[in-house]
């Protein structure tokens, strides 16, 4: 199980990871592993905002289907396209190519605010036992 | 011996063959207009004994609980007793047309009436409409009463509806098809509702919540009085979700506990047929805080014989006509040929059923949440890093077994959920405790005869995510596919 050192998490799996003026946000590999087989993410709009927390889109396994929810408030400037016809890259590679999307942060503080790497992983040991 | 998978009528179809003779035309023919004909129409040709020998097979293959163990988890997989077959296929039921006059429909009203009463009674409420078609539906009656109880009062920043993590997921489906926003509540470390995570939650903004008791882990929600008086403290209303009523029968009125509005699953607790079968029936009950607000139309007694009554605030209706009208007539079959008595011991039944099962197979399957169960229990079917609880389910079937629910609820990582029901005798379910555990043994031996199971169904396993994925949804596609 992977937990990326440059990644704040959120208790409900997503990771948020600073990109330049932007943060791309993705669900983390523990998120990956428990939903099993990725075959259908759906992403917001272009240019729609939202707040830390509201559920910005779907992921869909063959398991269940669960909201993914914002890391961090902002509006949506890139989504991943590649998804689209390949949700597998999720499983495969969720914190590189596996991205969901990109967001303008409207307060970057809140980054900070997310749980370490280290934290998060605590935090999953304590779900598994 | 493995079963083959039938030929299907398209790849068995040779042109010109043909199972009936049209007479010849006694009008004279029109054409169709040339822009309105189709050009091309895949329909297989074939012999009348081609027909039969296929849909033979077919139900020779068909699993159901007349043929085989069906421990499949929050369904209530329960038998159909054939003399509710006998007394829904009687004419004056099954040949009435919903549009008779009231007063040539007195039998089929008062059935309707009796039936009404006998699930207030069984659940603690005022009145019940039978009019939903299936428990989603339940569900959504339920949640749109209580949007109009609120309306109603002019409360109308209620906007929240609460639900707990374990959940049916059809709960936050209904919530945001009534309008409403889903606020999740956690469980604690019993798998009860976190009763602090709930207080925190109630406030002005709350329009309910939806709770089902027992819950989906097979675990009754021992502070239920404090968690609807929570909810009633913020001047909400709590939705229970009867999909688990069969554990409780006669010894648990959910109107007794603060739950104002329920529906019961026909299909699940009053053994009417489904999975496969149905149609589904979800009657809804409440009490006098919402029987106003009931969908209509209800059946009332008055000096002239029964007849039909809409609700002062009625949502509506639900459904065209009566309900499903067969499914009520085998649910009151089902509910008189037991009795008070019967009906609590045949949960009594299904609960022992349960816990005998739990514990056989607790050393190999441990359940998640040790407690004594209700009518069903959580296992977790995971039994190495190679052998996962799909594994184990799929090996089942070679045994003849229906595989138990997988996977759910979410809240429990590779779940195993199993519901015995009381129909079940003590063999069969040493039987399965046996097989259950041989398959374990398996797992540690031969790990690979799980991962590659089903090896005796027509088709082995099947690519999910390719499925997913590559959905065919005609015939003419099929060829696309390897099966």
């Amino acid at each position: 199980m992977n937990f990326d050192k440059d990644a704040r998490y959120l208790e409900s799996h997503e990771w948020a990871k600073k990109d330049g003026e932007l943060v791309a946000c993705g669900v983390s590999d523990y998120a990956q592993d428990s939903l099993g087989d990725i075959v259908f993410v759906e992403l917001p709009e272009l240019g729609s905002s939202f707040n830390k927390g509201d559920a910005f889109g779907v992921v869909e396994s063959v398991k269940a289907a669960s909201d993914v929810y914002m890391p961090i408030s902002g509006e949506i400037v890139e989504i991943n396209g590649d998804l689209e016809d390949s949700p597998e890259t999720v499983n495969s590679d969720p914190f590189g190519a596996g991205w969901l999307i990109k967001v303008k942060p409207s307060n970057p503080d809140e980054l900070e605010a997310l749980l370490s790497a280290d934290d998060y992983k605590r935090f999953t040991d304590g779900l598994d036992s | 011996m493995r079963k083959e998978r039938p030929k299907l009528l398209f790849e068995i179809s040779r042109p010109g063959r043909r199972a009936v003779r049209l007479p010849e035309n006694e009008v004279p023919e029109t054409e169709i207009p040339a822009g309105l004909r189709r050009k091309k129409l895949t329909l297989p040709e074939l012999s009348e004994l081609d027909v039969v020998r296929y849909f033979t097979r077919l139900s020779q293959l068909n699993f159901s609980i007349d043929t085989n163990f069906y421990p499949l988890g929050s369904c209530t997989m329960k038998y159909n007793p054939k003399l509710n077959e006998a007394t829904s296929s009687l004419e004056g039921f099954s040949g009435h047309h919903p549009l008779t006059p009231m007063k040539f429909s007195q039998g089929s009203l008062e059935l309707i009436y009796r039936l009404q009463a006998q699930l207030s009674e069984i659940s603690g409420f005022a009145q019940a409409s039978l009019q939903p078609a299936a428990g989603a539906q339940g569900e959504l009656t339920g949640v749109l009463m209580i949007r109009a109880y609120h309306t109603h009062r002019g409360d109308t920043k209620r906007r929240k509806m609460l639900i707990p993590d374990s959940a049916h997921g059809t709960n936050p489906a209904t919530v945001t098809m009534a309008g409403y926003e889903v606020v999740e509540i956690p469980s604690d470390t019993e798998g009860n509702v976190d009763l602090q995570a709930l207080k925190a939650a109630c406030d002005d903004t709350v329009a309910g919540l939806m709770i089902t008791n027992p819950n989906t882990l097979g675990l009754f929600e021992r502070r239920i009085e404090e968690v609807t008086k929570a909810v009633h403290d913020c001047g909400g209303l709590v939705y229970g979700d009867g999909a688990n009523m069969n554990a409780i029968l006669g010894i648990l009125r959910p109107g007794d506990v603060g739950i104002d509005v329920m529906h019961f699953n026909l299909h699940k607790t009053f053994s009417t047929p489904h999975g496969g079968g149905g149609p589904g029936a979800g009657p809804v009950a409440t009490n006098e805080k919402l029987v106003e607000f009931l969908p209509g139309p209800i059946v009332e007694e008055s000096a002239d014989g029964f007849r039909f009554h809409m609700p002062k605030h009625t949502i509506g209706r639900m459904k065209a006509f009566h309900g499903s009208f067969g499914m009520l007539v085998r649910a009151f079959t089902y509910i008189l040929s037991n009795g008070g008595s019967g009906l609590r011991e045949l949960s009594e039944i299904a609960v022992l059923n349960a816990n005998y099962l739990k514990h056989k197979v607790s050393e190999v399957f441990p359940a998640k949440y040790n407690r004594t169960c209700m009518h069903e229990f959580v296992s977790v079917g995971k039994l190495s890093d190679r052998v996962h609880t799909m594994d184990v389910a799929k090996r089942l079937l070679d045994y003849g077994m229906h595989a138990p629910t997988v996977y759910f609820p979410l809240i429990v990582k590779e779940a195993l959920m199993i519901e015995p029901t009381e129909s079940e005798s003590v063999e069969t379910l040493d039987e399965f405790a046996a097989v259950l555990l041989k398959v374990a043994k398996e797992a540690e031996e031969t790990p690979e005869l799980l991962e590659q199971a089903p090896h005796e169904m027509p088709l082995r396993r099947l690519d999910e995510v390719y499925a997913a994925k590559n959905l065919v949804l005609r015939a003419q596609d099929l060829a696309e596919v390897e099966l």
